[in-house]
């Protein structure tokens, strides 16, 4: 599903990603994880199309199709979605609005007709139900004056009504509590299927407990260095990352 | 024959039999506008508004009130409320609706409350708006003869909106009409008054309206103009406000239509305690031109007003936006915020905005600002990020910095229906309206 070959990224210069591959396939769940600073998350905004970064170097395919031809929003409808470490407030613009019009543009894509109100309006309250939220948050604003929890939440609702075929996740467990991250991993869980990958980028073990990885990928200046099962991160999680740098310096 | 002359000839087509301090005060109207003559840019207050198009125009007046039903039904307000209807300045009793109205709550055309009590009137009509306000001002004394007058005695709380519809209509000919609507509030009372401006798309008419609120002690009054009127429509319009201690004042200022208007909104905070919001939107294009100037005048101490403007212009669209916030020598414990904030969605259109404070004391709470801009690229990429194409991205963030203004608006058939049209001016295919239409449903269900 997703192929990236030999990535090198810099940002004003200074170069982060130096020669990354990468591969998922469809049903998988990829971890990836690492120091601060090491480049996940800008290994997550390249694929997604964010702009400010250049590629030096290497090739991102999606299904076979050359992500680099793609404009941020046909990525996005072609189904790659990133969900944000920090989700901005868009002020006025109802959470109902976004997903209607992500939800259309979407289906536009596709060839498909607009979606029925009543459709779409049985579609969202399920989709918030189960993350938990009330339905008054779809008329508020995006993430406006929401808590870290709820625009985390808000981020996976998103991707519950949208049914990404690729969904990258960005610390997504930063800032929940407890039940929150009970929500948010099944919200994450109902999202795996056999035609569906996810990337989760996290810090901690915490969260692969109730999202159970395929791969565990251990990035470090702008490289995998060492990949491995779900067994990985538990080690990691003992060990920190001293041996692994260790080990790929030897 | 000068423009002013050409104007005031007309006034010999109107009825005679108006009271005596009524013809008086239309001799005195006409005489001021005579000697004034139409305002030109070389006019401060008029710099960046050319009323040429009003001054070379040739306006008669209607003597019917006949509108298409069918048309009425579409353009009317769907809402509850006591319905005075005027078309091209003229009375309709068959569109209006007054029955049922509270005691102490007098609602009736103007051309009836002098016909039945002039006296009743006299000391209130013209009072804040006086024949020196303006070319118009005096221009509207020397012939209003048709409008409205809202009497409310104390304590009187209204319970339904009380709506004044105006409509113009496609005429062959042009028409002029200078409406008078006169709003007392007394001590206590409470009301909500929508003075709302439509009509047929082709209307090319000229309205030149003057409005009067008298607020007492502790009076509450929610004024809305909701302007919609045709795109060839000529709108000129001032707005005079009274307010006693702790009276309330909150206008909703809402600019659709219209080729060229011009509003002012004056308030006189002249008692402790009294309050005025100013809430105002304008959405312009094509070669729209809209221009607000408002003042507020803290005449007394502990006083306090809110004002929120904010405009859209698209394509060759101008607005003027210019807002002073006076404070009286020693008219102490004030607190007076201003903004204007404009969004240009079009590189040739054009914004004039000057916010203005003058202050005369020192105890006092105060911020203006203007800042005229375009939309939050990062809120375009986030949008982007979802799938929405660039174009809807920006209508969206569009709609948003006009809700800002529409979620302070207490009526909600008034929010919605100025969403849709903000919604439905975008290009077609951004399809918003429909948008809307769900998020409405959302919300009922
Ligand atoms: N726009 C930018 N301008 C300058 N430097 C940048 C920019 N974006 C990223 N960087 C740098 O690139 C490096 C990698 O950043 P990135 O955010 O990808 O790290 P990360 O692995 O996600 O870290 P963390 O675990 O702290 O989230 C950092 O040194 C960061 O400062
Ligand atoms: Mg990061």
């Amino acid at each position: 599903m997703l192929e990236v070959k030999d990535l090198h990224v810099t940002v004003e210069d200074k170069a982060i990603l130096n020669g990354l591959n990468l591969t998922i396939n469809a049903g998988e769940v990829h971890a990836i994880m690492g120091p601060n600073g090491a480049g996940k998350s800008t290994l997550s905004a390249v694929i997604a199309g964010k702009d400010g970064y250049e590629v030096t170097q290497g090739t991102i395919l999606f299904e076979g199709q050359d992500i680099f031809e793609m404009e941020i929003e046909e990525r996005a409808r072609a189904g790659l979605l990133l969900g944000f470490q920090y989700p901005i407030e868009i002020p006025g613009v109802k959470n109902i609005y976004l997903l209607k019009a992500a939800l259309n543009a979407q289906r536009a894509a596709r060839g498909e007709g607009e979606i029925p109100a009543p459709e779409f309006m049985k579609l969202v309250r399920e989709k918030s139900a189960e993350m938990k939220m009330d339905p008054s948050f779809l008329q508020r604003a995006v993430n406006e004056g929401f808590s870290g929890g709820e625009k985390k939440r808000n981020e996976i609702l998103q991707m519950l009504v949208l049914q990404p075929k690729l969904a990258m996740l960005d610390e997504i467990d930063s800032g929940l509590d407890i039940d929150a991250m009970k929500v948010v991993a099944s919200g994450v869980n109902s999202l795996r299927s056999a035609d569906r990958a996810i990337l989760l980028v996290t810090h901690y073990q915490r969260l692969l407990n109730h999202i159970e990885p395929d791969r565990v990928h251990v990035l470090v200046d702008g490289r995998i260095v060492k990949s491995g099962d779900k067994e990985l991160a538990l080690e990691l999680e003992a060990r920190g990352y001293d041996w692994v740098l260790e080990e790929s310096a030897a | 024959m000068s423009a002013p002359e050409r104007f005031l000839e007309r006034l010999t087509l109107r009825r005679t039999d108006d009271p005596s301090w009524v013809a008086a005060r239309r001799q005195a109207g006409a005489a001021r506008f005579e000697a004034m003559g139409f305002p030109t840019r070389r006019d401060e207050a008029w710099k960046y508004t050319d009323v040429r198009r009003i001054a070379e125009g040739d306006f008669a007046l209607a003597s019917d009130a006949d509108f298409d039903a069918a048309r009425f039904e579409a353009q009317r307000l769907d809402i509850d409320a006591y319905r005075l209807v005027l078309v091209d300045g003229v009375f309709s009793e068959a569109l209006s609706e007054l029955e049922g109205l509270p005691d102490g709550v007098q609602v009736e055309p103007l051309s009836r409350a002098l016909s039945v009590n002039h006296e009743a009137v006299g000391g209130a009509l013209g009072r804040l708006a006086g024949v020196d306000f303006s070319p118009f001002t005096a221009l509207n004394t020397a012939f209003a003869d048709e409008g409205v007058v809202v009497r409310l005695a104390p304590g009187a709380v209204v319970d339904k909106p009380i709506y004044v519809l105006l409509l113009s209509r496609a005429n062959g000919q042009a028409v002029m009409s200078h409406p008078r609507v006169l709003i007392e509030a007394g001590a206590r009372s409470e009301a909500t008054v929508i003075e709302h401006y439509s009509g047929e798309a082709e209307a090319a008419n000229f309205t030149n309206v003057v409005t009067e609120l008298l607020l007492d002690r502790g009076a509450i009054v929610d004024h809305y103009k909701l302007q919609e009127a045709a795109l060839t429509d000529l709108h000129v319009a001032s707005i005079h406000v009274d307010q006693s201690r702790d009276s309330r004042f909150n206008s909703y200022n809402l600019n659709l239509g219209g080729a060229l208007v011009r509003t002012d909104l004056v308030t006189d905070l002249n008692g402790e305690g009294a309050e005025a919001a100013y809430n105002g939107l304008f959405f312009v294009q094509g070669r729209q031109h809209v221009d607000n100037h408002t003042l507020v005048n803290h005449n007394s101490p502990r006083t306090f007003s809110n004002e929120n403007y904010k405009g859209v212009l698209d394509d060759r669209a101008h607005g003027v936006f210019n807002g002073k916030v006076f404070v009286k020598k020693d008219a102490q414990q004030i607190e007076a915020y201003q903004n204007n904030a404009n969004l240009l969605l079009s590189d040739r259109a054009e914004i004039d905005t000057k916010p203005e404070l003058v202050i005369y004391a020192d105890d006092v709470k105060c911020s203006h600002g203007a800042t005229t801009g375009q939309l939050d690229e990062d809120a375009v990429y986030a949008l982007r990020s979802r799938g929405i194409d660039e174009p809807m991205a920006r209508a969206l963030l569009t709609l948003a910095f006009v809700g800002e203004v529409m979620d302070k608006v207490r009526l909600n058939v008034i929010a919605e229906r100025v969403e849709r049209a903000v919604a439905g001016r975008l290009p077609e295919r951004f399809n918003l309206a429909d948008l809307v239409e769900t998020a409405e449903a959302i919300q009922e269900a």
